[in-house]
Parts: C-alpha cells; sequence; structure tokens
C-alpha cells in the first residue's frame, strides 16, 4: 500500500471540524527526544542512523496508539510523495530532505505523526483540528510514556530532554497552532500582533513554517523557550495568547464588515470572480484567493460554499497535489492551467457572493 | 633585549599596541613568536590576544592552552567546540557534559531559565521519590537512635534494608 492509498483524501480529511476552527485551522504538540550515546542525525554517519532507525521504527510501530498506521523509510518515498506529506502538514521540509537513515510514522487519522531522525532521532507531534493544544499535549505525552520503556531518551536532571540545538532543550514542545488571519492582515494591524507576540517569546511564522511566507493569510504561532517552564506552563502561556489573536481577528472582522463593508465584500466577490473564471493561475495567487473565499464562507456571503471545500482546495490546488492527480509530469505552466480548470470545475456549483441587504 | 616569553633568546619579533593613551609592547624572540602564531603580519587578532595575556600578568597562552580549547573533542561522538560554534548544533547529548560549562549564558538568553522544570521520565521518577524515601527513613533512624529509641530504631533499619 502506498501512503496515498493509506491516507484519507483531502475531501475527508478536510470535513474534520474542532473548537474555533473558523480561525484556527489546526494546533499541534510535537516532542524531541533523542537516544542516549548516539551522535545526532546531523552529525551522525549512514551507519549511526540506519541503526538509530532499526532502534526506533519497531518500537514506535509498535504502539497501539498509532494503529493503524503507516511506516516507511524516507528513502523509499519519491520527491512527489515527499512534497505531499510537506503539504499535508505532515513532516517538515527538513525531513523531506532526508533520505536514507531517516523514517516515518504516521496514523491514517492523521492524528499522530513521527519523524525518525530528522533534526533529532525523534520528531513526534500530535495533530488536531480547531484550537486543541491540550488535546495535542494529552496525546504526545501519552505516545512519549508509552515509548519511554522501550527507548533509552537521552535526560539530564538539570537540563531535562537533551535536544541537537540547544533551542528545544528542556522539554523539546514546541506548541504551534496554524491560524487564518485575513481580518486582520485586511485592517492592517497584522504587523502590530505579530509584533506583540513576538515579545511574549512566540514565533510567528509563514505556512510551512521557519523561512516560509504568509501565503493564503495563514500564520504559525508557536512558543520559542522549552527550558525553564513547565510544558503545562507553556500550553497555558500560548493558549492564552492565541485566544487573544482569536478576539483581535473577530473584532477585526466585525468592525471592517461595520465600518467598509463594500472593501471587504469587493475583496471576497473579485476573489470568487478570479477563481471561478481564471483559465491560468498560480499557487501563491490561488491561496491568498482562496483565503478570502475561506472569509467569505465565513461570513455567510455564499449560499452554497462549506469552508470544507475552501480548505480542500487549498490543498488539492498545492504544486505536488496537483501533480498527482495528473499523470504526466506537469511543468508550472501546465501546473497554472491545470489548477485553474479544477477550481472553474469545482466552483462551477457555487453562486456568486450576496452581499447581506 | 631578551624574549619575553622564553627569556633566553634576542627578541626579533616587536609588537605594539596602543589603546587610548596606553601603549603596550611585547617582544619576542623568532621561536616564541612563531609558536605563538604572531610571525604573520596579518594575523592581528591573535596579536591582541597575545599582548593582552601578557600584559595583563595572565598565564600566558602556552601551547597547551589554546590548543587544548580548540581540540577538546566529545569523548562520545567526536564533536568539538568550533564544530558547535559552526552548525550551532551538538553531536550529541554528552556534548551537554563536555561542553556544559559555557552554555548557561547562552541558555539563559534562550529560555525563561536554566533549570528544566518539565516532564521527568517515570522510570527517574520512581527513583527520585524512592532516593527521597530513604534519605526520610535515614534521618528518622538517626534521630531514633540519639533519642534511645531501640525500638523503632530497628524498625527503621529493617525498612532500610528492604529498599536497598
Amino acid at each position: 500500500m502506498t501512503i496515498h492509498e493509506f491516507l484519507v483524501p483531502p475531501s475527508v480529511s478536510c470535513q474534520r471540524t474542532g473548537p474555533n476552527d473558523s480561525i484556527v485551522m489546526s494546533s499541534r504538540v510535537r516532542l524531541a527526544r533523542n537516544l542516549k550515546k548516539q551522535p545526532f542525525p546531523s552529525w551522525a554517519k549512514k551507519p549511526d542512523r540506519l541503526r538509530v532507525l532499526e532502534l526506533i521504527q519497531p518500537a514506535v510501530q509498535g504502539l497501539p496508539q498509532l494503529a493503524p498506521h503507516f511506516a516507511a523509510a524516507m528513502d523509499d518515498f519519491t520527491p512527489l510523495d515527499k512534497q505531499i506529506l510537506v503539504e499535508r502538514h505532515l513532516i517538515s521540509r527538513e525531513h523531506a530532505a532526508k533520505g536514507a537513515g531517516s523514517g516515518l510514522v504516521v496514523n491514517q487519522e492523521e492524528s499522530l505523526c513521527v519523524m525518525i531522525n530528522e533534526e533529532d532521532h525523534l520528531r513526534m507531534q500530535a495533530l488536531r483540528p480547531g484550537l486543541q493544544i491540550k488535546a495535542c499535549w494529552q496525546a504526545i505525552d501519552a505516545l512519549d510514556s508509552a515509548l519511554e520503556p522501550k527507548l533509552d531518551f537521552a535526560f539530564s536532571p538539570e537540563l531535562g530532554y537533551l535536544t541537537a540545538c540547544p533551542t528545544n532543550l528542556g522539554t523539546g514542545i514546541r506548541v504551534s497552532a496554524m491560524l487564518h488571519l485575513p481580518g486582520l492582515v485586511l485592517a492592517e494591524e497584522i504587523t502590530r500582533i505579530i509584533n506583540a507576540a513576538n515579545k511574549l517569546g512566540f514565533a510567528v511564522r509563514g505556512l510551512y513554517g521557519e523561512g516560509t511566507e504568509a501565503l493564503g493569510n495563514v500564520f504559525q504561532v508557536s512558543n520559542q523557550m522549552t527550558l525553564g517552564e513547565s510544558e503545562l506552563q507553556i500550553i497555558e502561556r500560548i493558549g492564552k495568547a492565541l485566544n487573544q489573536i482569536i478576539e483581535e481577528e473577530e473584532n477585526a472582522r466585525a468592525v471592517l464588515l461595520e465600518k467598509k463593508p463594500k472593501i471587504v465584500f469587493n475583496h471576497i466577490g473579485r476573489a470568487y470572480g478570479i477563481l471561478a473564471n481564471a483559465h491560468t493561475i498560480t499557487s501563491k495567487e490561488t491561496m491568498n484567493l482562496l483565503s478570502l473565499l475561506r472569509l467569505g464562507a465565513e461570513l455567510g456571503l455564499f449560499e452554497k460554499l462549506n469552508r470544507s471545500l475552501t480548505d480542500e482546495l487549498f490543498l488539492l490546488t498545492q504544486p505536488a497535489h496537483l501533480q498527482q492527480q495528473h499523470a504526466e509530469k506537469l511543468d508550472a505552466e501546465g501546473r497554472d492551467t491545470l489548477r485553474a480548470d479544477m477550481l472553474r470545475e469545482r466552483l462551477r456549483d457555487v453562486p456568486r457572493p450576496q452581499a447581506p441587504k | 633585549m631578551l624574549c619575553n616569553v622564553c627569556k633566553q633568546n634576542e627578541a626579533k619579533v616587536h609588537l605594539t599596541k596602543i589603546v587610548g593613551d596606553k601603549m603596550q609592547k611585547v617582544d619576542l624572540c623568532e621561536d616564541c613568536s612563531k609558536e605563538k602564531g604572531v610571525d604573520d603580519p596579518t594575523s592581528y587578532s591573535s596579536e591582541d590576544t597575545l599582548l593582552g595575556h601578557i600584559l595583563s600578568g595572565e598565564a600566558t597562552p602556552t601551547e597547551s592552552e589554546p590548543a587544548t580549547e580548540a581540540t577538546v573533542k566529545c569523548p562520545t561522538c567526536g564533536y568539538s567546540q568550533a564544530d558547535f560554534k559552526k552548525a550551532g548544533r551538538f553531536g550529541c547529548s554528552d556534548c551537554y557534559t563536555t561542553f556544559g560549562e559555557g552554555i548557561e549564558g547562552m541558555l539563559k538568553t534562550m529560555h525563561k531559565g536554566t533549570k528544566h522544570t518539565g516532564k521527568v521520565p517515570a522510570a527517574l521518577q520512581q527513583s527520585r521519590a524512592e532516593a527521597q524515601k530513604l534519605k526520610l527513613l535515614q534521618k528518622r533512624l538517626e534521630k531514633a537512635i540519639a533519642e534511645e529509641n531501640f525500638e523503632e530504631a530497628a524498625q527503621l533499619r529493617d525498612e532500610i534494608k528492604r529498599m536497598k
């Protein structure tokens, strides 16, 4: 079975709902763990990495929490497979660049995903739709505890879990949420929010994490400090910050609708016009316009448009997903045409947006 | 003029550094200057350190000191301090012991604190709890003996024996 046959299609996965999912697209908690006496992946030679992979992968696969799961070595994936996993946010771009000696175990729900030999020997993550960082923590904490008796984790009573990069030292935890913030972007308040979050010690990044653009008005907010606070303290602190950002986004949307409704309807109407009628369109433009369509769906401007459809299209129109639906190898131009064809087809039955009377 | 370092040979290399209104001078013989790496006129930075060391009355940086710092390698994985400076990551978990002394300042700038207060592996937590209990029993035993409460002392002694 291939990973694509194993994972549920985006049309199904995008139906999943969670608290505050009009703004919070997904929550994630990841833990970094390493084995004692083994060189970290980036310093390890290939035989070392293979040995670590052989130690860790069976231990992870034996966990009942992960059933049913899919497991593979990174060199078993084609570059296209890897890119699809990145687009689905199951693996990092760094992990996608790995080959022999690295591995992946993911469950069918896509709620638990373990990267082996990424920057650390183990990067385990729990994912949930909407704002559910606490549930994510509980799930990954349980997974970690279940692995503990099977693997000899590097731990120091003073410094906690020892990681390749000292920025992850201690708890090894990274709590993050993917936020859709078109209101704050349109209201030009996003910079203020990002600065405020940075001041509190949280990083705000683009769609695919470190060093990526905030395409489609999607921002990833995560903790940066991992030592000197317990996991629950970190979760509580970032939870508060996230709730504030959610409130700010709701306010921004409400104020925009009240004070500049024409501007909002204009953006959404034009986005619909282009997406439903274009014959060639780039992935970047698509994401930015789909963000406005998603906003329109949230504001009730569309009669027959569910958020799940905009989210599905958001995924399906990205380069690797698009290529996967097409047998021949496409160049960027070919993809732009195919993308536009798909969007016209999928939006054919969606009537244009109506401003409320 | 004799060399400042070996104090035996004639000094042939003369370094002068002026900071503010103060002048600092070091005179070295050819051998010593080569050893310190100051025979190359472009290596100003090494002159600086050398001047600093000699003139501040600190131990002269003989080959052992700078050499060891640059070549200390993690006994487990062979990683060096220079590797860390380049990559910003360590080579293995034992590197935290090998290079542990210098990292506290760095951790302070990165994190809320420098001591782990989060999750502890269950096995470790258990042994920690046991160690604490043992300590408590030993204290009570000492107290019982001091108070000549031998019956309790015997009980405590047995309990400690069982735990060990």
